[in-house]
């Protein structure tokens, strides 16, 4: 059974990981926002996964506090586009899905 | 055994690539996020290597606290302009960055390959010494009872810490409220969260530096989940940080200190050297130093992101 | 009895890992922020959700379980704020002066 939990914990990274082409290649900020949010839920999972195949004590402790703290990338990023403009969505924030600030 | 190794290889792969890309990066925001998930996987490697208190601390840390004043900073610095742009740095210098890390990795992996095998270590000894100071977590023992000194040293450095960045604020702004935090105090989602998730956080801190003792956890990694949900509660506009002219903030911060020196000082006639702990009374001893301790380092650590303080009625001024 | 516990651990464990692998394909094949969006909040709920539900009978202890189960339900407050936060901040223009009654009002208060 460790065996399989310990795959599974191996596969959801990898998946979660490739996401991370999404931190690479943008286009905007708020989609790499969503691949670290993504790979933190998939680190959550994989923690819990490996915790209980290992049976290390605290790695459940250890997920608690990565769920708790999961949502600070997005608030840190929203405190970031309230400052580029008072008021009013961000110009650079909004053309998330058009934009091409970073060609590849 | 297939499985743990494949994992391992995994996340060695992972970090390795996520780290050149991250000297890659274009954009200062795409490297800070970048940052991030490396800090997230690092913690993963943590767990592998079975040191959930080092993990403990990096996500601790990583995801909340330096999370949130990386993204700010690259985000106060050009909000969506590339290095190149605002002259941080240009090809040739990002390389000899690249190159100087790698040089310093190199080193590090040298000093660990040429390590006389079995390595010198302390750790029969701290071993062998754990059930004296009355806990059961080692790192919790070195910490607190073996190395009391570099804790109380490391913990003292924070306010030097705050104290610098303080002293970065024009003299007509002394006396008021730090100010570098962003007000969204009108955004519905975030009132929500700053409402609903501090209690939670309150409770994981507790928990966090109750089973210190015997677990993976501690002060530090408590004081860092406090003060992100105090971050959170101030960025929400559901709280405003002390002014810096505040006597009841300024003696919280140094009551930690105050009650490791004070132990500590204790120990000179009650146990025969400073910082030593009476064997009988080790454990609470320790216990008490590490609650006063929590709620100093997680009033500086939440001062130390509100940043220096402004007068009243000025703000943030929105940034060009 | 054991053999049943092991058998809903192995299904739903991948079924969950299933939902993080559709989770990741939508942020890497949908067109634009918001469907992205949309495709991660899949694995955030049901994905983690399934890999709980699927660890829980591998715990012995009462408190292992309300670990477990605290640790989805934080991820899913989490998540859904998170994904409020971002969706607010990256809808465009446009759409505000639809909703809201005049220009110059902020995007992020509904």
């Amino acid at each position: 059974m460790n065996e399989f939990l310990l795959a599974a914990a191996g596969f959801v990274l990898v998946t979660v990981a490739l996401g991370l082409i999404r931190i690479l290649r943008g286009p905007g900020d708020a989609d790499r926002i969503l691949a670290a949010q993504l790979l933190g839920t998939g680190g959550v999972a994989a923690m819990l996964l490996l915790g209980v195949a290992t049976g290390l004590p605290g790695v459940t402790d250890l997920a608690l506090l990565l769920a708790l703290l999961a949502a600070f990338a997005a608030v840190a990023f929203v405190a970031g586009s309230g400052r580029g403009a008072a008021g009013g969505a961000t110009p650079g924030v909004a053309e998330g899905g058009t934009g091409g600030e970073e060609p590849e | 055994m297939t499985s743990a190794l494949a994992v391992d290889a995994v996340l060695a792969l992972l970090i390795f690539g996520l780290a050149l890309w991250i000297n890659a990066a274009r954009t200062a925001y795409g490297a800070a996020l970048g940052f991030m998930a490396y800090g997230l996987l690092l913690a993963l490697v943590w767990v592998r290597l079975a040191a959930v208190d080092v993990a403990l601390t990096e996500v601790a840390l990583g995801a909340g606290l330096t999370g949130f004043l990386l993204l700010g900073a690259a985000a106060r610095l050009a909000p969506d302009a590339s290095f190149d742009a605002v002259g941080v740095s240009g090809k040739g210098s990002r390389f000899l960055i690249a190159l100087l890390c790698a040089v310093v990795a190199v080193g590090l992996a040298a000093v660990v390959l040429v390590l006389p095998d079995p390595a010198p270590t302390l750790a029969p000894l701290v071993h062998a010494n754990l059930a004296r100071t009355g806990v059961g977590n080692p790192v919790t023992g070195v910490l607190m009872a073996h190395r009391a000194v570099d804790t109380l040293l490391e913990t003292l450095v924070l306010i030097p810490a705050l104290i610098g960045i303080w002293s970065l604020s024009s003299d007509p702004d002394w006396g008021g409220r730090p100010g570098s935090l962003p007000d969204l105090s009108s955004n519905g989602p975030l009132t929500l969260l700053a409402q609903v998730l501090p209690p939670f956080g309150i409770l994981v801190a507790i928990h966090l530096v109750w089973v210190g003792a015997e677990d993976p956890g501690g002060k530090f990694q408590g004081a860092a989940v406090l003060a992100a949900m105090w971050v959170l509660v101030l960025v929400a506009g559901l709280g405003r940080a002390p002014r810096v002219t505040s006597q009841a903030s300024r003696l919280l911060l140094v009551l930690g200190p105050l009650v490791f020196v004070g132990i500590g000082i204790a120990g000179v006639w009650l146990a025969g050297a400073f910082l030593a702990y009476p064997e009988e009374w080790a454990k609470p001893l320790i216990l008490a130093i590490e609650a006063a301790l929590t709620l100093s380092v997680a009033l500086v650590l939440g001062l130390l992101l509100a940043g220096p303080p402004v007068a009243d009625g000025g703000g943030v001024e929105p940034r060009p | 009895m054991s053999l049943t516990l092991d058998l809903f651990t192995v299904a739903a464990v991948s079924l969950g890992a299933v939902f993080f692998l559709a989770g990741t394909l939508g942020l890497l094949r949908f067109p634009d922020t918001l469907s992205r969006l949309h495709a991660l909040t899949k694995a955030d709920n049901l994905g983690l959700g399934l890999v709980v539900l699927g660890l829980l009978p591998q715990v012995a202890s009462p408190l292992g379980w309300i670990g477990l189960i605290a640790v989805w339900l934080l991820a899913l407050l989490s998540g859904a704020t998170a994904g409020q936060l971002l969706a607010g901040a990256v809808r465009p223009p446009e759409w505000a002066r639809l909703t809201a009654p005049g220009p110059g009002k902020d995007t992020a208060d509904d």
